[in-house]
């Protein structure tokens, strides 16, 4: 039998056990963004790569600036690229994580809940026929289109929830029922669309792609998704009790129907930040999630950062891969986060002797 | 120390389905109340009222003179411990993380030493310290229903509310949580509220019983007053005997149904003697 001092210093070496984990993924995200900042079109490889972006930290000591070209590269392309990438991993699988513990389903994604396909409708609708709302400002019609119509997905479904009193079966069967909704509507855009161009590019933006990356779309996406991102962090223990079941949770003193609406909205917030800049990227939010889950628990006040690691980590090597592995062409992300992902995915599902949910 | 607890003329009603009506009990601190009732006759419906997971009208229920409905949800949780009818959880979570929650009502931005301590001490209390690092949904049904109620206890409530605590379990198991509860009301002066559907159980365990019918009050009072023949026979619909067991407590050998089908599916040699 174990006693309390015992337990407690057992309890205690879990946690040292769950931080350093956190920190050597953080480690493997930073070593993947070595290996991203060194590789693609262009000559620059690592050493020219690392002095550029040294000597641009510190002016003043003796980095070696490069060329003009290779700046360019490495400054304007590649690193707002990466950026991107983390930022967009890091939010998509927080979200994800945060709605999977909320409405305790695993199956749960931006897909289930219609914000993907409501994004993607908008962008159509913009890609398509230039219709959009604030369509004044041309340059942003998509992502405006895309962010308007994933929020405008999130509250039908909460509103259609309401009717029946917001739990987390009524929160999932809304969110398939206007995701069908957005599904047909997007189908019937691309039904119609006039020229082949315009459908190919709306293909292409349901594939998500990180081509238009700029440090402009980076400085709008990295405060809101950060923000939320903390503020997800900040009800931890709200989820951890909410995943025991709503009476329960009540019976614990958290009210919760506003966790539950809180983090609906976060979670679309990030969500639809990301996805009206990059496109739909789907799969990190399901997938990192369950990886986070499966190494280091259900706790979120672990998970959560965890899991935004492992997001931001997987996201920036898709797409490392998705623009490296056969130059010049670029094939989506969302394609290559499926096929690296998923052997991943089964690899360490098998590879776990417990069982991680159900 | 504890805390009075009275319900009066208690109802309730799922959309327009009545289940609940006119309930009214007192109970005072340290004292043990078994619920008995036939399934649907509203007992988790009124441990969920107590609790404000089902919400109330005013000022039917009240702890120490004060209506619930104007105690936040947060001190609720400090005064009130709920243990649900069954629980299951979708994501894994290790003993000592689920008894934690029960601090949640306590955490104001992280865990503080006590907390873990008092988990730590509640774990090596009921025994389960060696679990507190496996995994809930690996545990079975006796292990878990103690870490459940371990994590009622670390709410340090003065009232704990039990939903049918004891009925997927073996009769070691049985006792166990029940002398826990039990020792629990004598020594910290909690008062315990559980609904069962063991009679015989539930009359040894608790100071006053209440038996309900379809959402009304039956019959109260020590288990001797409320386990009768009459009364199973009204409340159950079925015919039975009430002896003394060993103990001296009401027994309840139940025999025969209003439709008379129970004496003929007897083992034969039973149902001669019978």
């Amino acid at each position: 039998m174990s006693t309390a001092a015992e337990l407690k210093k057992l309890y205690s070496k879990g946690k040292s056990r769950k931080v350093l984990v956190i920190f050597s993924i953080f480690i493997a995200l930073f070593i993947t963004v070595l290996i991203s900042v060194s590789l693609g079109a262009g000559s620059p490889r690592f050493n020219e790569a690392i002095n550029v972006i040294l000597n641009k930290i510190f002016p003043s000591l003796d980095f070696n600036p490069g060329s003009k070209i290779t700046q360019i590269i490495i400054l304007e392309l590649r690193l707002p690229r990466i950026a991107l990438a983390i930022i967009a991993g890091a939010g998509l699988a927080a979200s994800g994580a945060v709605m999977q513990g909320v409405l305790r389903n695993p199956l749960v994604s931006s897909y289930i809940l219609g914000i993907s396909s409501a994004a993607g409708f908008g962008a159509a609708l913009a890609i398509v026929f230039e219709v959009g709302i604030l369509a004044q400002y041309s340059d942003y019609i998509t992502i405006v289109n895309a962010f308007f119509f994933s929020f405008l997905a999130m509250l039908l479904v909460l509103g259609i929830a309401r009717i029946r009193g917001i739990t987390s079966e009524t929160v999932i069967l809304a969110g398939i029922a206007v995701s069908f909704l957005f599904s047909a509507m997007l189908s019937l855009i691309q039904f119609l669309a006039p020229e082949h161009e315009a459908l190919r590019a709306v293909v292409f933006w349901l594939l998500g792609s990180f081509q238009k990356a700029s440090w402009d779309n980076v400085l709008i996406t990295i405060p809101i998704v950060s923000f939320t991102i903390l503020l997800m962090m900040k009800q931890s223990w709200d989820l951890n009790v909410m995943s025991l079941g709503e009476d329960v949770a009540t019976s614990l003193g958290v009210n919760s129907k506003r966790v539950l609406l809180t983090s609906m909205v976060l979670g679309t917030l990030a969500t639809a930040t990301i996805i009206s800049f990059t496109g739909v990227i789907g799969f990190i939010c399901l997938i990192s999630p369950h990886l986070a889950r499966m190494i280091i628990g259900s706790d979120h006040r672990f998970l959560l950062p965890c899991c935004t690691v492992i997001g931001a980590c997987l996201l920036l090597a898709s797409d490392t891969v998705a623009r490296t592995v056969m130059p010049p062409v670029e094939f989506p992300v969302g394609i290559i986060t499926s096929l690296l992902g998923v052997p991943f995915f089964i690899y360490i599902l098998l590879s776990r002797r417990r069982q991680s949910w159900g | 120390m504890g805390l009075k607890l009275e319900i009066n003329n208690l109802s309730f009603s799922y959309n327009g389905y009545p289940a609940l009506e006119g309930v009214t009990l007192e109970l005072g601190p340290g004292e043990v109340l078994g619920i008995v009732g036939p399934n649907g006759s509203g007992k988790s419906t009124l441990l969920k009222c107590m609790n404000r997971i089902l919400k109330t009208k005013q000022n039917t229920i009240l702890i120490d003179g004060e209506d619930v409905r104007n105690i936040g949800l947060k001190k609720l949780a400090k005064l009130m411990g709920y243990v649900p009818q069954n629980s299951r959880n979708i994501f894994p979570f290790t003993v000592f993380d689920i008894v934690l929650m029960g601090r949640k009502p306590y955490i104001q931005w992280s865990l503080s030493e006590k907390d873990k301590e008092i988990v730590a001490q509640i774990l090596e209390h009921l025994g389960i310290g060696n679990l507190a690092m496996r995994y809930f949904n690996e545990l079975s049904g006796g292990e878990q229903q103690k870490v459940i109620i371990a994590r009622a206890l670390a709410q340090q409530p003065q009232i704990l509310l039990l939903d049918e605590p004891t009925s997927s379990l073996d009769i070691r198991h049985q006792l166990e949580i029940l002398c826990i509860l039990r020792s629990l009301a004598q020594s910290k002066h909690c008062s315990v509220i559980l609904s069962m559907h063991d009679l015989n159980l539930a009359s040894r365990f608790s100071d006053t019983m209440v038996m309900i019918k379809k959402g009304c009050i039956f019959a109260v009072g020590n288990p001797e007053s409320v386990i009768t023949e009459e009364n199973i026979e009204t409340v159950y619909g079925i015919k039975s005997r009430v002896t003394k067991s060993v103990l001296g407590i009401p027994q309840v050998t139940p025999l025969e149904s209003e439709n008379n089908t129970i004496v003929n599916l007897l083992p034969p040699k039973i149902a001669t003697k019978y």
